[in-house]
């Protein structure tokens, strides 16, 4: 096993990467969730850990250090990115962070499609900060699946450290696993060397149930990462999703010994939100996922929050978002 | 450590709950209590230390109760309990509904000092102790408003005397006082000697509400006070705390004509079926039994585990059990407090010290002081003593099972019964195990889940009577009006040489079957002109044994549908109806008098009566903030005993017998004393009515021994008594011995053919209400 000293934050650097295993159908059928329980929990976490002062500072920063920094929108352009790579190398104001000790601090990647990968890595150059791209016919997942598999060659060919695939929901709302499974296979292959992070798109499987399956099926097949959500479903990321991913991602480990990553994505905005999703990770995994190479956020707008209570921690006064670079 | 450090470390370092409000609070009172009676605060008297378990520290001096406090404090309650009860329901409802309001507006000072003084963690006093209080008044508001409505024809005991734990110090005040003030009643609560602090803040609310001087008295104290309490001048007792001292109250109040409910001890099975949702089971039972140290009296503290998983559960559990944070409970990310007094700690450590399995404790550290990590102690049989000892501790001992009767019958081999949990993802499996376990409260897929609206109390040796919802509100009503004292109806006296027409021999009937009595006598009875009417039979000790057993083993009658047990019943009154001239006559006989007709009739419309009930009183389901069903199901009481009156040898009997029955019931009936041969043309009558053999046994003999019998036997679940022999008293004494349910006349006379003869009544107390919680969710 490789250690990580260098500045990079790809899985395979620092964890062995997942082989896949068998589809093994037994495990998937008996894995169950139980969603009145599940929100019970969800929503008791939040009341059971407080992360306060210096602490509080701390965890806010190794938030920023799990940020994928995304820009997913049709009017994407050159500068548009350009802006947002430079606010990866420095998301929080220098003075800031020198304050906290942390001169050093950067996003843990940047999420573009594909189209802008290249921009990107040139942009990146030097900082170590990876280029995830959105692949697989994102969001729909729809697009001839020849083209879904050629479309993550070419990312990968452009650049990019990291695939985000989109899975068929289809086979999932229609039980058929071994469907999803193969799928899932032949994305992780395309990839070759790029890690590959598999979105559910939990808000369309329809049931906890079924998130958990679809969380064992892909980490079976070979997922570096579980993702939640594109960002474009009407439900992203949740406690309760997140829980029951996380704890498919537990039971992996257990019988694996292999550690998949978690990267929940879209509508966590706020910097209380981060730190719930922390200790979330944190008391259900442990400390090992709370590293970029085992814990991402996929959010656009959680980063200014972060920034305006880093400021108030440092200056003990309220911030103003106007007082911080935008992306 | 610098934020770069933490960076790395990624700890949680401390979030303390600032105390200051708090011990502000206490300092302004003068750290020193006195009670709170008519409506002021007293001098202290004799005080002793309160302190906080986290740390030892003295948080103030609390006032030793004495029989003159108590008294005092009594004699408030009564001076204004006519008013408050004349007040009315709408008036009543306005000053509950303003002490929800400033709970809720003091909720954090109350929290503090909850956890200061009790070391339970902020987070649950914040979130669950004090909201729960909260809404606990608001229910009790609406209540009272709707007094008229929903318990009409009730009036308040009068002055309840009410003894808390130091568990729930606040929450457990909140279950007692609301319904108590809702319906007219007037109070004199004593707090636990450990966790007296949160009452006294309760009374300066109640000061702040504007409460009439006299309605709620606090007076601390320890078990000796609590004994001053139930001796006093109280028309209720509501005692929530030990089986042993549970057992001690009913005792020392058999006979005093004193309302008492009592929720006591529990050793609650969790039973986690091989489908379940095993990650979010492991978390209910970080619910269950680390829920305040384990300090619960429902806590889940047995579990249960299908063999098939069980190895892969407790490797789960043991897992989760090291991520539990131990430690000072006024920081919020602390999963268990302190235990609540050096005394307690030192009797966990002694009972896990005994134990015979596995232990593992937590791998986290544990604080000096009154602390004790959580434990698992697993390879239990069901012979080891902590398998059947409350703990009440952080200390889960655990067993397997192999289908699911097996689970019923661990689940069952218990002298308790408070509550249950069961996780399985199958509702058949679910849904067919909650009813058959002995327990008041069943939760499905979840634990530890309360509400105002929805009753929780306990079966056998776990107490009786309810505490929410409509149940809670009958504890602290009783029908109005005032009983008569009874007349002892003596049996009339003559030759027994007097050679009946053709001798008919009357039996016993036990088990289906009619039996002579074990111990080989009878006993001659005449008419009013001293003619031989026949003999009855004398039944012994055995002969009572031998018709619970018959009871017992009757099991089906329960099983059988409603419509059965109504079909049986109109049955019963057609064939009472058919033989009504020669019943008539032979009532009329027996007991010199003209009623006979009037009473057959009366009998007659009593099983239709209870034929109507039998298939419309299951209970309920209540509006609880969960998204979910909780249901307040009516389950028979099990096997009753019950001596009859003899004020209507046929009618007041059959006014017992028919909705206990209709309930699914089984009966050992004791007939009148004076009339005892109306057991005779009974017994055919249920011969040839289709009642199982062993649902009613019908006795007949001597009331005072055979009362004796039954309140002593530990498979009796409840003995009533409307007999004319001077027997409450001894009945609720030995009753404590079990804990049985009992209902006894205290020497008053019953309107058998009035209101006081219908059904309702009975049916209740043929009930028990088993609240099953169902949170559900696709």
């Amino acid at each position: 096993m490789q250690t990580a000293n260098r500045a990079t934050h790809l899985p395979q650097t620092v964890e062995p990467r997942n082989p896949g295993m068998p589809l093994d159908l037994d495990w998937v059928m008996r894995a169950n969730a139980n969603r009145s329980a599940i929100e019970r929990r969800a929503a008791q976490l939040p009341a059971r850990r407080s992360v306060k002062k210096d602490h509080q500072a701390a965890w806010l920063a190794r938030a920023i250090s799990c940020i994928d920094l995304t820009t997913l929108a049709g009017d994407d352009t050159e500068g548009r990115v350009r802006r947002l790579c430079a606010k990866a190398r420095q998301p929080v104001r220098a003075d800031i962070l020198e304050a906290l000790g942390l001169p050093d601090l950067t996003v843990g990647a940047v999420c573009v499609y594909h189209d802008m990968i290249a921009p990107a890595v040139r942009f990146l150059d030097g900082s170590g900060i990876p280029v995830a791209a959105v692949s697989t016919g994102f969001p729909a997942g729809l697009s001839p699946f020849h083209l879904r598999v050629a479309e993550i060659g070419e990312s990968v060919a452009a650049g990019a450290a990291e695939i985000d695939i989109v899975i068929s929901r289809r086979h999932v709302l229609t039980g058929n696993w071994q469907a999803l499974y193969d799928e899932m296979r032949a994305f992780r292959e395309a990839c070759g060397p790029a890690h590959v992070k598999a979105i559910l798109a939990t808000g369309e499987l329809g049931t906890l149930q079924n998130v958990a399956r679809a969380s064992l099926v892909a980490m079976m097949a070979g997922a570096d990462f579980i993702k939640t959500s594109t960002g474009k479903e009407s439900v992203n990321a949740t406690l309760p999703v997140s829980l029951v991913m996380i704890r498919a991602i537990r039971d992996y480990h257990e019988a694996t010994g292999i550690r998949i990553g978690y990267k929940p994505a879209g509508g966590i905005s706020k910097a209380k939100d981060a730190i719930t999703y922390l200790a979330l990770i944190k008391e259900e995994l442990g400390r090992d996922w709370l590293s970029p190479h085992l814990f991402r956020f996929g959010a656009s707008s959680l980063l200014g929050d972060i920034e305006r209570q880093l400021e108030h921690h440092v200056t003990g006064a309220y911030s103003a978002s106007w007082r911080h670079a935008m992306a | 450590m610098t934020v770069k450090d933490i960076f790395e470390t990624m700890e949680y370092g401390p979030a303390p709950e600032a105390a200051g409000d708090a011990l502000a609070w206490i300092t302004d009172q003068g750290a020193r209590f006195g009670h709170f009676v008519d409506g002021a605060f007293t001098a202290p008297g004799a005080t002793f230390e309160t302190t906080s378990p986290a740390t030892g520290e003295v948080l103030a001096e609390i006032t030793q109760g004495t029989a003159e406090d108590v008294a005092r404090a009594v004699a408030a309650a009564r001076a204004a309990q006519g008013k408050w009860e004349k007040l009315g329901g709408p008036g009543r409802a306005r000053y509950l509904y303003a002490i929800a309001r400033l709970l809720q507006k003091h909720s954090r000072l109350f929290a503090v000092l909850e956890t200061l003084d009790n070391g339970k963690p902020i987070r649950e006093a914040r979130d669950i102790d004090v909201p729960l209080a909260q809404r606990h008044f608001y229910y009790h508001a609406g209540c009272a408003q709707l007094m008229d409505d929903h318990a009409p024809g009730r009036v308040a005991h009068g002055v309840c005397g009410q003894i808390v734990p130091w568990n729930f110090p606040l929450l457990m005040l909140a279950w007692k006082i609301a319904p108590a003030l809702a319906m007219g009643n007037t109070v004199v609560l004593k707090p636990a000697e450990w966790t007296s602090l949160t009452a006294l803040l309760f009374a300066d609310i109640c000061r702040q509400a504007g409460l009439p001087k006299g309605v709620v008295n606090i007076v601390t104290g320890d078990g000796e006070t609590g004994a001053a309490l139930v001796a006093a001048d109280v028309d209720k007792i509501a005692f929530t705390g030990s089986t042993e001292v549970g057992r001690k109250i009913r005792a020392a109040t058999a006979g005093q004509g004193k309302a008492l409910t009592l929720e006591l001890g529990g050793k609650s099975p969790y039973i986690v079926f091989e489908d379940a949702d095993l990650d979010s089971a492991i978390e209910g039972l970080v619910d269950a039994i680390w829920f305040n140290g384990g300090q619960v009296c429902c806590a889940g503290s047995l579990l249960l585990v299908q063999e098939g998983i069980a190895e892969r559960f407790h490797a789960k559990l043991r897992a989760r059990m090291d991520k539990l944070r131990l430690g000072d409970p006024l920081d919020k990310s602390i999963d268990v407090g302190a235990i609540v007094h050096p005394e307690q700690c030192a009797r966990i450590a002694a009972l896990v010290e005994q134990a015979d399995g596995t232990v593992y404790r937590a791998a986290g550290p544990v604080p000096e002081g009154c602390f004790y990590p959580p434990t698992l102690i697993s390879d239990l049989s069901p012979a080891s003593p902590l398998m059947q000892e409350e703990i009440f501790g952080p200390v889960l001992v655990s067993t397997t099972f192999r289908t699911p009767s097996e689970a019923v019958q661990l689940a069952n081999n218990t002298r308790y019964g408070l509550a249950a949990t069961i996780w399985s993802e199958n509702i058949n499996v679910a849904l067919d195990i909650a009813p058959k376990l002995a327990s008041g409260v069943v939760w499905v897929n979840g634990t530890n889940m309360f509400d105002a609206a929805a009753p929780f109390g306990g079966v056998r040796e776990s107490g009786f009577g309810r505490e929410g919802g409509a149940e809670g509100l009958m504890a602290y009503t009783r029908p109005a009006g005032k009983a008569k004292a009874l007349k002892r109806i003596a049996p009339f006296t003559g030759d027994a040489a007097e050679p009946q027409p053709v001798d008919r021999t009357a039996k016993l009937y036990i088990g289906g079957k009619q039996a002579r009595p074990d111990g080989g006598y009878a006993q001659a009875i005449f008419d009013a002109k001293g003619r031989l009417l026949g003999q009855a039979p004398i039944a012994n000790r055995k002969d009572v044994r031998n018709a619970v057993e018959a009871a017992r083993g009757a099991s089906g009658w329960a099983g059988a549908t409603a419509h059965n047990r109504a079909q049986v019943l109109y049955y019963l009154g057609e064939n009472l109806s058919a033989r009504d001239a020669e019943l008539a006559a032979r009532i009329d006989a027996m007991t010199g008098r003209k009623g006979g007709a009037a009473e057959v009739a009366l009998a007659t419309t009593r099983l239709f009566e209870a034929a109507a009930w039998a298939d419309k009183f299951a209970g309920e389901v209540r509006a609880v903030p969960m998204r979910g069903l909780a249901m307040a199901l009516r389950e028979p009481v099990g096997v009753i005993g019950a001596l009859c009156t003899d004020e209507m040898p046929l009618a007041g009997l059959v006014s017992v017998m028919a909705p206990a029955l209709a309930m699914g019931n089984r009966l050992v009936l004791v007939a009148s004393e004076a009339a005892p041969l109306i057991a005779q043309e009974l017994t055919q009558l249920l011969e040839t009515s289709d009642v199982p053999g062993g649902a009613v046994n019908l006795l007949t003999g001597p009331h005072d021994d055979l009362a004796k019998t039954l309140a002593d036997h530990a498979d009796v679940d409840a003995v009533w008594s409307f007999s004319g022999a001077d027997i409450s008293a001894e009945i609720e004494r030995r009753a404590a011995g079990n804990l049985k349910r009992t209902w006894v006349n205290d020497g008053k006379a019953r309107d058998w053919a009035g209101a006081e003869g219908a059904a309702r009544a009975f049916l209740d107390a043929a009930t028990e209400v088993k609240t099953v919680w169902v949170p559900y969710g696709a």
